[in-house]
């Protein structure tokens, strides 16, 4: 006897011409054609609304599963679910994007100012607003030559910086878990937006060469495709230990995912698995992350950034001074609720910190240990909308990482099945049938369009701050206030209540 | 006891400033005309001078003025200037005791000298005057450093700038270099440390602004042991210069471009030198950038310098004439004592006017 019930019910209104469409859409197998109708196989239904979106009698609608359970704050109907699930089949349950558990959302607590009368906004249409951003190490102070007729040289050497025209840069997703037209398209937008992608820990596929200067590599456990062309053939590298989704968690791509073009890039035989142990084997304490830094700038030859990025975990402010003190340029903290192609269920919804007071911790240490100039930080995990941006970059962020906001543009409904390669939108998978549903043009459309909207209310608020330039938002958190929050959540996110 | 329990100025004023090139003195009463014309930037709510070359006998000597709210708080920190400095002369500042403002502090002045057994090759003279201000300013309640440089000092209280000076008796006082300050606060208490002009050392600042940037700036200056201790944001820039110009080195001008930067579509198209030099400045000191509505007016003994923000936010107007320098809110001040100016112009937003004294004094 099944345990388990559908969780959603499909539905085929008579509108329906039969043109069967649905089937072709559907990559979880929910339809088939029984000689006269559709046939619906409710139990396959994920919600991805690929199949809505693309019936041209607008005949289907995906409804709740109308069973209800008998009430219950304990035992809810998702865990009920689990628990059938797991006896099922004794696995573990796997998931994929952030966690969604009904934890606060701190983005949500915490309101922007405005200026009135005493202090005169500004308005972004008539007066120039900045939002140029660098990335890298910065020294504590600067050296000039000079002489009295007012010719001046600086005389300090700058380490290596990566320009942005925005502070939203997106996100690492790894050619594997993300289809190639993915990656073609981040990388497209990048460069129109004068941004940065990251290709995750799954080796550069040679298409993305030419946007090289756009390109962050990444270098994960799993060491995917990593050589001397691959660090030479970007904007800037980062070492990968953690991921906010499932901190400390390797990664484990399925052999029947590993094409001949991603066994090219991931450097390992096609359809073997390719597993990214959950610490690096050669990582075992800062120090060994600090000769792999150095590593990593020899063979670079000191011209390029070399970025770490952490999962946000209890003692983060602590061990992001460890990970500056190692030399890391640039460190990226992602926070729970970070977007994940495939992890533990219980891990992505059970482990971590939200990034809201990741980043006020570590920003706030690093101050305080005078080391705040030595690393640029990103945030990232769950960021929404440009007032979480903005939000970001109040609390100190130098930028902010954007993985699902931008997969949202390109389609994905969050159905949380990326882990399955079967993604109706062409995003999570690699069968050509599929992935051929991303158009790289219109997507590469869509993302810049998301980010230059984005930009754009970025600039609003700023004008309304009385404020022309990014970095007089950055760490500035007098411009925020707590609405909703008690003195300990105040004080771990260094800002003051709404009111005073 | 008044708390200074503000964190942020919020106010409109009215500031100017009055050098003499060649060091020749200027009394006291000239910029109190000036400030005076300007009466109506003000609400009576705060009025301040600072004063360059007014203590030629003791220009040897760190010159502090201090006010107290009470005796006890006065002994106290007298004991610890005591223990950390040597005290060449201790007096009241001359004042006109029939003048009644709200809150009158105890006003004395101490002239003091470093003892050399406390400087190690790590802590410069400066270094150390600066951390004994920061420790009154923080730990000692009722307590405030007007002002710690040499052969100079600041007159500042509750009031109309041009009752303050006669408070002061400013008449008696001889300087070669004076800014002035009237206050028109919308929200702070009648507390006499909240008046401009604000100094370290021998800078000084008189604002009339506000600064949307204040949260980084001051969280910037934390990082090198500075303490924001006051009513009002205007500090920060004090800060901010002694940390740029003393302790870092910068070019006067590059400290200023820092303060008010050029845009970077302005900087993408200079020169090469130029281009890197600015690039590298807004890099590694955006966090100096003040940002929101400015015009201020910076002093130190050699040099007066007046500066708006990039858009030019707030009024400011530049004079010449002779050996003499002006800078103010609005021209008519600068009328009031100088008719016929040789020239007159208002600097473009983020443009330093600078003045320096071309004689040793
Ligand atoms: S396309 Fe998506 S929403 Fe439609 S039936 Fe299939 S799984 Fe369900
Ligand atoms: S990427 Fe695809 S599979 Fe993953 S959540 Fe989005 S729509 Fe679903």
């Amino acid at each position: 006897m099944n345990f388990s019930y559908p969780e959603f019910l499909v539905k085929v209104s008579e509108n329906c011409i039969k043109c069967r469409r649905c089937i072709k859409e559907c990559s979880f197998g929910v339809f088939s054609w029984d000689g006269e109708k559709i046939k619906i196989n409710h139990e396959k239904c994920v919600a991805c609304h690929r199949c809505a979106a693309c019936c041209p009698a607008s005949a289907i609608t995906i409804l709740k599963y109308p069973v209800s359970f008998k009430e219950n704050h304990l035992w809810t109907e998702e865990i009920l679910r689990d628990i059938k699930k797991q006896a099922d089949t004794g696995g573990k349950i796997l998931t994929g994007c952030g966690n969604d558990k009904p934890y606060p959302v701190l983005w949500d607590k915490m309101l922007i100012d405005a200026c009135q009368v005493t202090n005169p906004s500004i308005d972004p249409l008539r007066e120039p607003m900045e939002l140029r951003t660098y990335l890298g190490k910065k020294p504590e102070k600067l050296e000039f030559w000079h002489d009295k007729s007012g010719e001046i040289k600086l005389t300090t050497v700058m380490e290596p910086q990566i320009k942005l025209e925005t502070p939203v840069i997106f996100a690492g997703m790894s050619y594997g878990a993300v289809s190639l037209n993915v990656h073609l398209i981040l990388a497209r937008a990048a460069k129109e937006l004068g941004t940065i992608m990251n290709t995750g820990e799954g080796g550069l596929p040679q298409e993305l060469l030419p946007y090289k200067d756009h390109i962050v590599v990444q270098i994960a456990s799993g060491r995917f495709g990593v050589n001397l062309e691959y660090l030479n053939s970007c904007a800037a590298i980062e070492i990968k230990i953690g991921q906010g989704a499932k901190p400390g968690i390797g990664g484990h791509l399925p052999g029947e995912k590993v094409t001949e073009e991603i066994s090219r890039t991931r450097m390992i035989p096609a359809g073997t698995d390719a597993i990214s142990p959950a610490p690096h084997h050669d990582i075992y304490s800062i120090e060994d992350l600090r000769q792999l830094i150095y590593a990593i700038k020899e063979a670079t030859r000191y011209r390029k950034p070399v970025g770490v990025k952490i999962a946000a975990v209890h003692n983060v402010a602590a061990i992001a001074s460890g990970v500056v003190r190692a030399g890391a340029d640039i460190i990226t903290i992602d926070g729970f609720r970070g977007g994940t192609g495939a992890s533990p269920k219980v891990i992505r919804d059970h482990a971590g910190l939200p990034i809201e007071i990741a980043l006020a911790r570590v920003d706030e240490q690093l101050r305080k240990e005078g080391i705040r100039h030595l690393a640029s930080i990103v945030a990232s995990g769950g960021i929404r909308s440009s007032a979480d941006v903005l939000k970001a970059i109040a609390l100190g962020a130098d930028a902010v990482a954007i993985g699902t906001a931008a997969l949202i543009a390109l389609g994905c409904h969050l159905c949380q099945k990326c882990y399955t390669g079967l993604c109706a939108w062409g995003i999570t998978t690699q069968k050509p049938e599929l992935t051929r549903r991303l158009n790289v043009e219109e997507g590469a459309l869509r993302v810049t369009n998301l980010v230059k909207a984005w930009n754009l209310e970025i600039k609003e608020i700023l004008g309304a701050l009385g404020i022309n330039s990014i970095e007089s938002l950055r760490g500035n958190r007098e411009r925020l206030r707590g609405i909703d929050l008690d003195e300990v959540y105040l004080d771990v996110l260094g800002i003051k209540p709404a009111g005073r | 006891m008044i708390e200074p329990l503000f964190s942020k100025d919020i106010s409109g004023c009215a500031i100017v400033g009055i050098i003499n090139t060649k060091g020749k003195p200027i009394k006291g009463d000239v910029i109190t005309e000036a400030i005076s014309v300007m009466h109506e930037r003000s609400n009576g709510l705060g009025g301040g001078f600072a004063a360059y070359g007014i203590y030629p006998e003791y220009k040897e000597y760190y010159a502090f003025h201090i006010m107290f709210l009470d005796e006890g708080i006065k002994e106290s920190v007298e004991a610890y200037l005591q223990e950390k400095m040597v005290l060449v002369k201790s007096e009241d500042i001359p004042i006109r005791k029939k003048m009644s403002f709200l809150n009158t502090p105890i006003l004395w002045r101490y002239f003091l000298e470093v003892p050399q057994s406390k400087l190690t090759p790590k802590i410069t003279e400066e270094d150390y005057v600066v951390s004994i201000v920061m420790n009154i300013n923080k730990r000692f309640k009722g307590a405030f450093v007007f002002s710690s440089g040499k052969n100079m000092g600041v007159f500042k209280g509750v009031g109309y700038p041009e009752d303050i000076s006669r408070f002061y008796r400013l008449e008696e006082y001889e300087g070669y270099l004076w800014t002035a300050h009237g206050r028109f606060p919308t929200n702070t208490p009648g507390w006499w440390g909240g008046a401009h002009p604000f100094a370290l050392l021998d800078w000084s600042v008189v604002h009339n602004g506000e600064i949307s940037s204040y949260g980084i700036n001051k969280r910037y200056v934390e990082t090198f042991g500075y303490e924001c201790s006051l009513l009002t944001d205007t500090e920060v820039i004090v800060c901010l210069l002694d940390l740029m110009i003393r302790r870092h080195r910068l070019p006067i001008d590059i400290a200023l471009n820092a303060l008010a930067p050029p845009f970077w579509s302005e900087i993408d198209s200079m020169e090469k030198n130029m281009r890197e030099a600015l690039t590298a400045l807004r890099i590694v000191y955006g966090s100096a950038l003040l940002n929101g509505p400015f015009s201020i007016i910076i002093a130190n003994s050699e040099s007066m310098i007046g500066l708006t923000d990039r858009i030019m936010l707030r009024p400011f107007v530049a004079a010449k004439k002779d050996d003499f320098v002006y800078m103010a809110s609005e021209e008519a001040a600068i009328r009031e004592i100088c008719p016929e100016p040789d020239a007159v112009w208002s600097p473009k937003g983020g443009e330093p006017v600078v003045a320096r004294l071309e004689v040793q004094i």
